[in-house]
């Protein structure tokens, strides 16, 4: 299924500030979206930024077919970030997309949905699909820093059972992903773990996964330049040697990957 | 009637635009965003002897106007390419050619040989100017003797239009050219990209997994436009000129300086449609100056 890849203007409708480090911009499309998938990313135009040079990547957070809007999730981290952060409604935003394979469709019931800071992004849109394409019910379990970054649960409750920990316990159980009481105690109960996240994180979650053989998908963000396979720039190592993590990836199965 | 058509070396291109090897993959990534069709030609990724898995990621850097990368010539060798790869883009209504580089002599040669066997392709771009591979690559491009050398080898074995793409990481780049075209070289490209190096200051460590890497973009377009005037002076041979081309204004100072056709490289990747629209800015520009053709562009600077 090869849908094809546009570049296109679409319309800030909403850019909403979470917290200090995070803000949601909502994007309306000029025309009918394409089909899209969990998973995949756009590659964002950062326009009059004499500082940044190359598009930036984000996940696809969430769509709305209906109003042909889609969220993206966004971290400030430097001065690409910022300069999106201060666009206003009705500005224009330049998109390639829609960009990368997907997550996999499982084939259990039984499926957790691990996210790590700005990782959680595309979580919402797999957990969105996965409840209105496949009437799966997953388990999410989020990670944060602290309280005041604990955002959109509401939104996530929407499509499965959530679960909060934060680095400092002011929110949920205290502590990394993988310190979870759901990771230490309960993780048998999954047949599927997909995840997202710093990319310690991910080898910790591969590395539980592997050791309780529970199939494991985990999207990577590497720094790429492109992001349509051309720069070959955002290669991760892999069973069958170097693969562009903007089409081979974002998302790998644990077990193609040269993490051990 | 404006003529946007160019003749390099007995070989017609429709335009004067084309797309730099190692960033247009092989044209096929960029069928959903343009008609091919209308590029004067795309050079594609560059081919080796054999395999090549490339350089450990982290291989790129942001930097202020452009980019670092240090990818190491990734691809799955020539053997492959005939196969697999030529099928698929020889019928391209453009010219199609092939990025050609080693770690030896007789890998160029090789790689040269079999290429010149494949029908539909018209010119190679013989690559002695990589700075991200450990053995050859640009120490072809760097020393004259060795440019010559190479060049001659390859001259032998392949009967087409052979084009020589050069380092800028060179003392003259007026004696590489002279050394190259003695060797045989039709054509003369530059400039590759420029060795540099990113440092990241928390972690007092290298960005890229190679320490040093190959700086593009905006960034290297005065050197770029300075190596192109100077080889313009120094030898007959027709130009090819790229380095940081963003726009048809930076593609019509490549021709004042003596280019007769440019690549785009870098800036496929933040406008994958730009290439086209680079096309269009030209012919505006010769409209907005009354002129019928690129050739009256060609080295007409005027520094009189």
């Amino acid at each position: 299924m090869d849908v094809r890849k546009l570049v296109q203007d679409l319309h800030v409708v909403k850019n909403i500030r979470l917290n200090d480090r995070h803000f949601l911009l909502e994007l309306v499309a000029p025309e009918t979206f394409p089909m899209l998938l969990p998973g995949q990313f756009v590659q964002a135009l950062v326009k009059d930024s004499p500082s940044t040079f190359l598009r930036r990547p984000f996940s696809i957070h969430s769509v709305d077919y209906v109003n042909n809007t889609l969220r993206l999730l966004i971290q400030l981290k430097g001065a690409g970030t910022h300069h999106l952060s201060l666009l206003r409604e009705g500005e224009p935003l330049n998109l390639i997309y829609p960009l990368g394979n997907s997550f996999s469709f499982p084939q259990t019931n039984d499926v957790l949905l691990i996210g790590g800071g700005c990782g959680v992004a595309p979580l919402l849109f797999l957990s969105q699909f996965l409840r209105q394409q496949h009437q799966i019910h997953p388990t999410m379990l989020l990670g944060f820093k602290t309280k005041e970054e604990v955002t959109e649960i509401e939104e996530y409750s929407r499509f499965g059972n959530v679960h909060v920990i934060t680095d400092d316990g002011t929110e949920g159980e205290k502590g990394l992903v993988v310190d979870h009481s759901l990771i230490r105690d309960g993780i048998n109960q999954f047949k599927k773990i997909y995840a997202c996240g710093p990319e310690p994180m991910l080898r910790a979650i591969a590395k539980i996964a592997g050791i309780h053989h529970i199939d494991c998908e985990v999207s990577l963000e590497n720094t790429m330049a492109c992001g349509f396979g051309v720069c070959l720039c955002c290669v991760t190592a892999t069973q069958t040697g170097n693969e562009r993590v903007c089409v081979e990836g974002p998302v790998f199965n644990t077990r193609k990957l040269k993490w051990n | 009637m404006i003529d946007l058509s160019v003749n390099i070396a007995g070989l017609i291109f429709k335009n004067p635009v084309t797309t730099a090897s190692g960033t247009f993959g092989y044209g096929d990534e960029f069928r959903d965003f343009i008609d091919l069709g209308q590029l004067g030609g795309v050079f594609v990724k560059a081919v080796t002897g054999k395999n090549r898995d490339g350089n450990a990621y982290p291989r790129m850097s942001e930097t202020p106007s452009g980019m670092l990368n240090s990818v190491g010539l990734q691809n799955r060798g020539v053997d492959y390419f005939c196969r697999e790869i030529y099928p698929k883009i020889k019928d391209f209504n453009t010219n199609v050619i092939v990025n050609v580089s080693g770690s030896t002599l007789e890998e160029y040669v090789e790689v040269a040989g079999r290429i010149n066997e494949l029908a539909k392709i018209p010119a190679i771009e013989l690559n002695i100017s990589c700075p991200n591979v450990k053995l050859g690559g640009m120490a072809f491009g760097t020393v004259p003797s060795m440019a010559a050398d190479v060049t001659s080898a390859v001259r032998k074995v392949y009967k087409k239009v052979l084009m020589v793409k050069l380092s800028p990481n060179v003392t003259s780049i007026a004696e590489i050219a002279k050394a190259v075209v003695d060797g045989g070289a039709d054509v003369i490209t530059l400039i590759n990209t420029l060795l540099g190096m990113a440092i990241d200051a928390e972690q007092r460590r290298p960005v890229l997994s190679t320490i040093t890497g190959g700086l593009s973009g905006p960034a290297i377009k005065p050197v770029a436009l300075r190596m192109v005037w100077q080889v313009h002076k120094a030898v007959p041979v027709p130009i090819i000129g790229l380095g940081g081309i963003m726009n048809a204004t930076d593609a019509i100072e490549f021709f004042l300086a003596g280019a007769t056709a440019i690549q785009v490289g870098t800036a496929n990747f933040i406008d994958p449609q730009v290439s086209v629209k680079i096309v269009a800015g030209i012919e505006e520009y010769l409209v907005r100056h009354h002129l019928d053709s690129v050739n009256s562009l060609i080295g007409a600077l005027r520094t009189d």
